[in-house]
């Protein structure tokens, strides 16, 4: 910034250098002239140096207003009218004085008229040069590769034009009315880029065209000027500016460019209303289009919808009634109305003057609900309805009065329906946006489901030095309705549970989390396998709903008498290898799930067996999620494939057994995401 | 997915269960095992087509026996597949409802023979 003011003060005073050698070398050649001794090289002199000062004042506005990037078209306007206004007064006080002093002696003295012409001069170039500039920002404001081209032209044979000056040359001889032809043809080329007239607003419109019209008629003023400065008073001025072609072709150039703005602003004047409503109609659209960002909600859209659409109808009332999800109206929007004119206009309605719209463009929008129709009413003439649509079901409904006949044309209505697929997007992002925050909070609440169930299972398990037990529990969905526990009953007696928890994920979480507690109250009253099974079925009776129910497998292992006592409710039959017998066998004795009978008579359906034990004896204790496992060709893993793994495996400890079966598993189904909740539990003799 | 059918036969009202029974599909066994009870007193249920039942399906028969036992209603069921009869023995339904081979053989049993 600094340095841009350095270099503009410098210009600035080579201007004021140029200008006082200019003067000199005029007084110079003016003595030469007086006293007979004239050369021209005085004359010379002057000339090269107008040229250059010129040149200097050019560059000088081209730095000052030329490379300005964000420019306001009334402000550089203004900038030249009052440029122009200094020239102006300065000119008038010089003529003023020239009158005053006419008849004294200094008044005719030519060093003086000689001082007031150069000083005219180098006010009506700066001016000149000033407006120059100005309209080539405003011809340059939307460009394109050939106007530029254009203008380089133009500049080039402008600088060209002033050497003709040193030629002596009639500027209305051959040559410089070619150059002259050229250049007026450039200047009216150029002329007529006015497109900024498009970017004014009524109000500016107005002033740019005062504030042209004044500057046109300072380029006249000083035309005339000129001329008169001379022929008034019977003066041969050093040089005569006119004869410059440059400073001709500057007149000609901004004077053409007033001429044709003037005329464009005045022509556009009546459809600048027009224009000005096609931007706010862009903003609105943008309003629209970002207001899911900007943190709004939904009314706000809908606000901004109802504001935009009024506005394009230039319709007098409107309002926006608010669909639920029943498509009822759950609450109105009102623009310049309210519930009871509502309700006035509405029973208006001629329905035998309802047209329906239907688009032309295919539209997945129901189009029936949209119409214009005249009205009966006072003030009131035609009502335009359009619904709003979100994936086929209406969520609003925009209504639109005017009190003209008619009010509503073809091109609002489309307009009107854009800014309608804009609102419908916005809310629609708005909806999938709080769905999207809503699924992440149950998700979370699902993981913290998962953390309370998991805790549910135990960490570690209970076993004496006769047993070795190892279990495995994996949900499908984050929670599930397997379950597994151990209890050491005493020093000799352990009760060991698998259960399954019928149905899937949440509800059956919950039920498995009652048969754990369940489990935990009644194994610490010592019962027997049949009555643990019997309370168990009466505790859950009155808390499992209608269609659920839970499978288990009871077992009481007694190593002093070396005894397993079990019960099966209706769960997975246990695999049991007897390393007595070297088999593997299912023990599959009756049994009912828990929850199936909420009465008494489930006792009659308890069955309790018992076995005794050796070393080397495995129990292996699943889910169905196990048997039913299937692979991609939707076959289960089975029982068979079960019995014949544990006759391979059962010689290992109960922990390598457990790690072999989910091996096994996952390699049959080719995947560690199984459909079902899957538990092992593993108990091994040793 | 299952898909189940209806037909009514003098006072016999059957229903086809085809396809799978699972948590989301046992629904819509509920629904038609629901209807029907509260309209007719002899139910078959033909299962020749069901290839799959889950515990939620199982859930469902069983949420009826004390209904069926109430109201004096007699329903068969009949046509299990090894399989899928293997899943109601093991959880003891085949103690509380009345299954059985063949078509014939229910119909003997709703009609009290």
């Amino acid at each position: 910034m600094s340095s841009k003011n350095y270099i503009l003060r410098l210009i600035t005073l080579l201007a004021i250098v140029l200008w006082l050698v200019m003067l000199g070398a005029g007084y110079l050649d003016r003595f030469g002239q007086l006293h007979n001794t004239s050369s021209d090289t005085y004359l010379f002199l002057s000339k090269i140096v107008l040229i250059a000062f010129i040149v200097t004042i050019y560059y000088f506005y081209r730095r000052n207003i030329g490379s300005q990037e964000g420019f306001n078209i009334i402000d550089l306007l203004w900038k030249v009218f009052v440029t122009g206004l200094i020239a102006t007064v300065v000119s008038l006080s010089s003529n003023f004085l020239l009158t005053a002093l006419k008849d004294q002696e200094h008044g005719r003295n030519p060093y003086f008229l000689d001082t007031l012409y150069l000083i005219n001069v180098g006010l009506i170039i700066t001016f000149l040069v000033a407006t120059f500039t100005v309209w080539k920002r405003l011809i340059l404001y939307q460009k394109s590769k050939w106007l530029i081209r254009t203008w380089n032209i133009f500049e080039y044979t402008l600088l060209g034009s002033a050497v003709l000056f040193f030629t002596n040359l009639d500027i209305f001889s051959g040559l410089g009315i070619v150059v002259q032809g050229l250049l007026a043809i450039l200047a009216i080329v150029l002329g007529v880029n006015l497109k900024w007239v498009a970017y004014l607003n009524f109000k500016q419109k107005w002033k740019s065209i005062l504030l042209i019209i004044l500057i046109g008629l300072y380029i006249v003023y000083f035309y005339i000027t000129f001329d008169r400065f001379a022929l008034n008073n019977g003066f041969e001025t050093v040089f005569k500016a006119r004869d410059v072609i440059t400073i001709y072709a500057l007149y000609f150039f901004t004077l053409i460019y007033c001429l044709f703005s003037v005329l464009v602003l005045l022509f556009n004047l009546p459809t600048s209303s027009v224009f000005e409503q096609k931007l706010v109609e862009a903003i609105n659209f943008q309003k629209l289009s970002q207001s899911r960002n900007t943190g709004q909600n939904e009314d706000q859209v809908y606000e901004i919808l109802l504001d935009s659409a009024a506005s394009v109808a230039i319709a007098n009332v409107a309002w926006i009634d608010i669909m639920d999800e029943n498509e009822a109206i759950k609450k109105t929007i009102y623009f310049k109305t309210n519930t009871i004119e509502k309700e006035e206009i509405l029973k208006g309605i001629k329905n035998n003057k309802i047209k329906n719209l239907q688009s032309s463009i295919p539209s997945r929008n129901n189009s029936q609900n949209r119409f214009t129709a005249e009205l009966k009413h006072e003030i009131y003439k035609s009502i335009f309805v359009i619904p709003l649509f979100i994936q086929d079901k209406q969520i609003a409904k925009i209504v639109l009065v005017k009190d003209v006949n008619e009010g509503f044309s073809k091109e609002m209505i489309e307009i009107i329906r854009t800014f309608i697929n804009q609102a419908s997007i916005s809310i629609e992002n708005f909806r999938l946006m709080e769905e999207a925050i809503i699924n992440e909070r149950y998700k979370e609440e699902l993981k913290i489901a998962k953390r309370v169930q998991d805790s549910l299972l135990p960490k570690h398990l209970c076993s004496n030095e006769d047993l070795e037990i190892s279990a495995f529990s994996k949900a499908a969905a984050e929670v599930g309705g397997d379950y597994f526990d151990t209890y050491k009953m005493n020093d000799d007696r352990i009760a060991i549970i698998v259960g399954d928890v019928s149905g899937k994920g949440t509800s059956a979480a919950f039920h498995m989390s009652q048969m754990k507690g369940i489990f935990q109250s009644l194994v610490q009253m010592d019962l027997s396998a049949r009555d643990f099974i019997i309370k168990a079925n009466n505790a859950l009776s009155g808390c499992l709903d209608r269609t659920s129910f839970i499978t288990t497998t009871y077992f009481i292992i007694d190593s002093k008498k070396k005894k397993f006592e079990f019960s099966r409710a209706g769960h997975c039959p246990t695999l049991y290898y007897s390393a007595k017998d070297k088999k593997v066998s299912f023990l599959e004795d009756n049994g009912l799930g828990l929850g199936i009978l909420r009465d008494d008579q489930f006792d009659n359906f308890v069955d309790v067996n018992d076995l005794d034990y050796n070393k080397g004896d495995v129990l292996f204790l699943y889910t169905d999620g196990i048997t039913e496992a299937k692979n991609n060709k939707n076959e289960e893993f089975g029982y068979e494939r079960l019995k014949h793994f544990l006759e391979k495996h059962a010689f290992y400890s109960a922990e390598y057994i457990k790690e072999e079966i989910l091996k096994t598993l996952y390699n049959f189904c080719e995947s560690s995401n199984l459909d079902d909740d899957i538990t092992t539990l593993i108990v091994k003799v040793k | 997915m299952v898909e189940i059918k209806n037909s009514l036969e003098n006072d016999v009202f059957t229903i086809y269960v085809i396809g799978e029974v699972d948590a989301s599909s046992s629904i819509h066994l509920d629904e038609s095992i629901s209807e029907a009870t509260n309209k007719y007193k002899k139910i078959m249920v033909n299962c020749e087509q069901l290839e799959y039942i889950s515990s939620a399906g199982l859930g469902v028969f069983m949420s009826y026996i004390n209904d069926l036992e109430e109201s004096g209603i007699k329903l068969v069921i009949y046509g299990l597949s090894d399989k899928v009869k293997h899943v109601f023995q093991i959880l003891g339904l085949d103690q509380l409802l009345k299954i059985t081979e063949n078509e014939e053989e229910a119909k003997g049993i709703v009609n009290g023979v």
